[in-house]
């Protein structure tokens, strides 16, 4: 049973274009309040950011294909690679968890839409003048900034007015994220069907309360970050420069401090995501749901504790050191504990391999070898050898690519059939999938081992040792790159083939998302629907 | 170590596009040939140190961890990935619990970890016990060269730097690549075999980092700030490792070499260094003429100024100004010494005062003003510089 969108509530009558139909033309999208409106456009923003930072990061492998510098002087590869990254991070993969966010956790919940709609669409509306300012960047004297994404200073102290526009540009973004974070949390909290407790809540809700969490505790760290370094460069503080009493240190903390939080950030929504379509296509239940929760909660919070792993050669001291790689290991046990209960949700169920489900086994499969890397990293020792090396480019790529993009690229094809009403071309899913997979592996892979012989990260050039895997890599990099324009020849082929989808075209999927059409109408459960509660989780 | 460019995106594209068919073919080529000799070097470089020894077993024994941990868990799904499919007809089960099994896999990687955490404690508090060393360096970054400097026994008070020795013609593909491209300096570190050299690092500019693979020794350096680390060579020999810290444009240009020797060659090298030094040392109250001046100052140029002021004196504005029709530079002499001498806070304009003498500062500057469409006349005498130090 759900509720009927064209019930008739008193005091709506004054309300533009109701009864179910949006008002026409471009000032729909601007003025919307409406969940699934906001959530196509973080989602084609985040797929439009991708191409973009894709292409810069193609700039660098193409420079990277052979030793010597033949096409990019060495400060515009900086620039390029601190763009890729900022882009990626902050215009790509974080709008498009969010954009799933706003499509998915009102109806998962039974709610009519999210909390605070019109600071919804001004969290949306924030992010294409801030990339705007972001990119534009590189047209300014002295190019954009060149520092990396981590903006260190004095480094940073140095660069020119791109530096400045980077610098609002996180500001904007960051203030679209606490919004956002906060209309979630509302939401998540408030708005729930009565009979869903919080213990019944689908995983993806899960994630996403304890991500919303970690971005209002977070991105407030980095906005002080950048701020301190805005009035460094241009109002004589000294924070950073011990030449005037500060420690160019004290920005690392402060960054980090953001930094480690960041990345659980892009990951948890990731593993909220892979909890739902793992069970749909393994025609059984997600295994412990209750101890997913609780490792959910204990990566949220463990995030907060290990930033100075990033930070191991710095000169803290040893007991720092030591402390850190302590931390570090420990936030190892929740997530393979994640992994093993994905496995043994799997285990004696009846799977079937559609495109969301291999995307999600891509996840398991890659960000599993990820976050090894990652155990490798956390000893200090060990890591003395291989930070800011490209074993650290190699970890980080698969567990933010594999792991968090090919979630991503689960829930575009899992929810796709709800968002448009028509299903996707199997064949075509399948061919992207297998593309990537392949491309991504010949891409990043060898990279561990450029690492290990002591390539360093964020240069243009490179000893001749360093040739063979190089060349390997980017070859692997212009064929993903390539094959993730699929994701278009995909969106655009489902919506010209028009194979209409059914309410719930996947036979073991579970969630309130499911009872309503496909597509989804414009305004869903108006009334709270009513919570089967044997059938707990989504 | 340099090409030029404002780094600005409108005007990189043309030049780019020119160049780009020629470096294609020579670096084809070039690239042909080493695909025949090539070295697919995909491990831990070989320890010199007991250091790096213990960091590889580590090393080693974390890849038998998760070797184990990953073809344990992925044969399980592989085999569930066959076994369980809907299209042999498995029926689902519908368990979803089992708390002992969850209580097994979190206290087993636990152990596992504590496990871990004790030879990794072992060999990280013994990287960090820098006590009782026999020679002390000072490794110090710049915007982009090392400088080393000395500090205790025989050799204490040598100092220099050292700069990349690749060419640019090998860089850009003009010249064939030479063995140790990119990972050469003119001048490296030398140091004795088995002697605990304690190796401070500090930074005159951004942060870098001093790196040598083979040492297993990575530290920042941190400008204002001093770390320290060390290492004990157990084998002579030279060995290459490269700044570990972005540190602007030349960062992938500015490596480290250290050569060990043995006590005799070092004790050798450290007479002659400081031979050399005291032949060097200058006569502040020289006298000077224009055109040796100007010589001598151009190779200081070339050494020093032309990363990011260029040969031709055109610079890389607006970060990096032209000196070539400079006003600061064929204006008065004192504000041009001054900010050679004192650098200028803010920007990448280092103060060299720290890094040349008075006689070396004067000539460059000399040089500048009448270098190029620059004609002043000028001569700096030595004496002017030291007058201003400390101003």
């Amino acid at each position: 049973m759900y509720a009927s969108d064209t019930a008739i509530h008193p005091g709506h009558e004054g309300h533009e274009a109701h009864a179910g139909h949006p008002p026409k033309g471009i000032l729909r999208w601007v003025t919307t309040t409406n969940h699934k409106d906001i959530g196509t456009m973080y989602l084609w923003f985040s797929f439009a950011m991708f191409l973009v930072g894709g292409a810069m990061s193609l700039v660098l492998r193409a420079e990277l294909m052979q030793p010597g510098i033949q096409f990019v002087t060495p400060e515009f590869y900086n620039q390029m690679l601190t763009l890729h990254a900022l882009i990626m991070v902050f215009g790509a993969i974080m709008p498009a968890f969010v954009g799933f966010a706003n499509w998915m956790l009102p109806m998962m919940v039974g709610a009519s839409d999210m909390a605070f709609g019109r600071m919804n669409n001004w969290s949306f509306w924030l992010l294409p003048p801030a990339a705007i300012l972001l990119t534009s960047s590189l047209l300014m004297p002295g190019g954009a900034a060149g520092t990396g994404w981590t903006l260190y200073p004095p480094l940073s102290v140095q660069m020119g007015i791109g530096m400045d526009m980077a610098i609002f540009a996180i500001h904007i973004l960051g203030m679209s994220s606490i919004m956002g974070a906060i209309n979630i949390i509302t939401t998540i909290l408030n708005m729930r069907t009565p009979g869903m407790t919080l213990m019944k809540m689908p995983m993806f809700c899960w994630t996403w309360l304890v991500t919303a969490f970690l971005l209002i505790a977070s991105m407030p760290i980095l906005a002080g970050a950048v701020t301190m370094l805005l009035t460094d460069r241009h109002f004589g503080t000294s924070f950073f420069s011990a030449a005037g009493g500060g420690d160019p240190v004290l920005f690392q903390h402060i960054f980090w401090f953001f930094g480690h939080p960041e990345v659980y950030i892009i990951a948890l929504p990731a593993f909220g995501v892979v909890s739902h379509v793992i069970p749909a296509f393994s025609r059984k239940p997600l295994f412990g749901y209750t101890s997913m929760v609780y490792a959910i909660a204990a990566i949220g919070l463990i995030s907060f504790l290990v930033w100075a792993h990033h930070m191991y050669v710095t000169g803290i001291p040893l007991t720092g050191q030591l402390y850190f790689m302590y931390a570090t290991l420990l936030i190892a046990v929740p997530t393979g504990v994640k992994v093993f209960n994905w496995v043994t949700t799997m285990w004696r169920g009846s799977i079937t391999f559609e495109t969301p489900m291999l995307f999600a086994l891509g996840f398991l499969f890659l960000f599993t070898i990820g976050g090894l890397t990652g155990l490798v990293l956390a000893i200090t020792a060990v890591d003395i050898q291989l930070q800011d090396t490209y074993y650290v480019v190699a970890h980080f790529h698969y567990v933010m690519v594999a792991g968090a993009l090919f979630s991503a690229y689960a829930g575009l094809y899992y929810w796709l059939p709800k968002w448009t009403g028509y299903m996707y071309s199997e064949r075509l899913g399948q061919w992207h999938f297998w593309l990537s997979l392949v491309f991504f592996n010949v891409a990043f892979f060898p990279q561990h081992f450029l690492g290990l012989a002591g390539m360093p990260r964020r240069i243009p050039d490179y000893a001749q040792q360093f040739t063979e895997f190089n060349l390997v890599s980017s070859i692997g990099a212009f064929g993903f790159g390539i094959s993730q324009l699929m994701v278009l020849v995909v969106v655009f082929n489902t919506l010209r083939r028009k194979e209409k989808a059914p309410a719930k075209p996947w036979e073991g999927a579970e969630g309130l998302e499911w009872t309503v059409p496909s597509p989804a109408p414009y305004h869903t459960f108006e009334e709270p629907p009513p919570f089967d509660n044997s059938r707990a989780h989504g | 170590m340099v090409t030029k460019s404002t780094g600005c995106l409108l005007e990189w594209i043309p030049a780019r596009v020119a160049t780009t068919g020629k470096g294609l073919a020579v670096g084809g080529a070039a690239l042909s040939a080493n695909l025949a000799t090539a070295a697919w070097e995909h491990g831990l470089q070989d320890p010199v140190t007991a250091s790096a020894r213990q960091a590889q077993d580590l090393h080693t024994w974390m890849m038998w961890l998760i070797s184990f941990i990953f073809f344990g868990v992925f044969s399980v799904l592989a085999y569930s990935l066959y076994a369980h499919r809907k299209s042999r007809g498995h029926q689902a089960a519908q368990f979803h619990d089992n708390t002992k099994v969850e209580i097994l896999w979190t206290v087993v990687p636990f152990v596992i970890l504590v496990v871990v955490a004790v030879p990794s404690t072992r060999a990280l508090v013994n990287m960090r016990d820098t006590s009782q060393p026999d020679l002390t360096v000072k490794a110090t970054g710049y915007q982009w060269k090392w400088g080393y400097e000395y500090l205790t026994g025989d050799a204490a008070g040598i100092r220099f730097q050292s700069v990349l020795a690749t060419t640019q013609e090998q860089i850009k593909g003009q010249a064939p690549k030479g063995e140790n491209y990119l990972l050469d300096v003119d001048r490296p570190l030398v140091v004795p075999v088995n002697r605990k050299v304690r190796v401070l690092t500090t930074s005159a500019d951004v942060i870098h980092a001093w790196s040598v693979p083979a040492f297993a020794v990575k530290t920042d350096a941190v400008p204002g700030f001093v770390r320290e680390t060390w290492f004990r060579a157990e084998k002579e020999g030279t060995y290459r490792g490269q700044c570990s810290e972005l540190c602007g444009k030349d960062h992938g240009f500015m490596p480290v070499v250290v050569q060990v020797v043995s006590e005799q060659q070092y004790a050798e090298w450290t007479a002659e260094q400081k031979v050399l030094m005291a032949a060097n040392v200058e006569d502040p109250n020289k006298v000077w003429a224009l055109a040796e001046q100007v010589a001598h100052g151009e190779k200081i140029y070339l050494a020093h100024c032309v990363a990011c002021h260029q040969v031709n004196g055109s610079g890389l504005p607006p970060a990096i100004p032209a000196l070539d029709g400079s006003k600061l530079v064929t204006g008065p002499k004192l504000d041009h010494i001054g900010i050679v001498l004192n650098g200028k806070t803010g920007t990448a304009m280092a103060a060299f005062g720290a890094q040349l003498n008075n006689t070396d500062l004067a000539a460059v500057v000399a040089y500048e003003r009448n270098a190029w469409s620059n004609q002043t006349g000028d001569v700096i005498q030595p004496a002017e510089v030291l007058a201003l130090r400390g101003k």
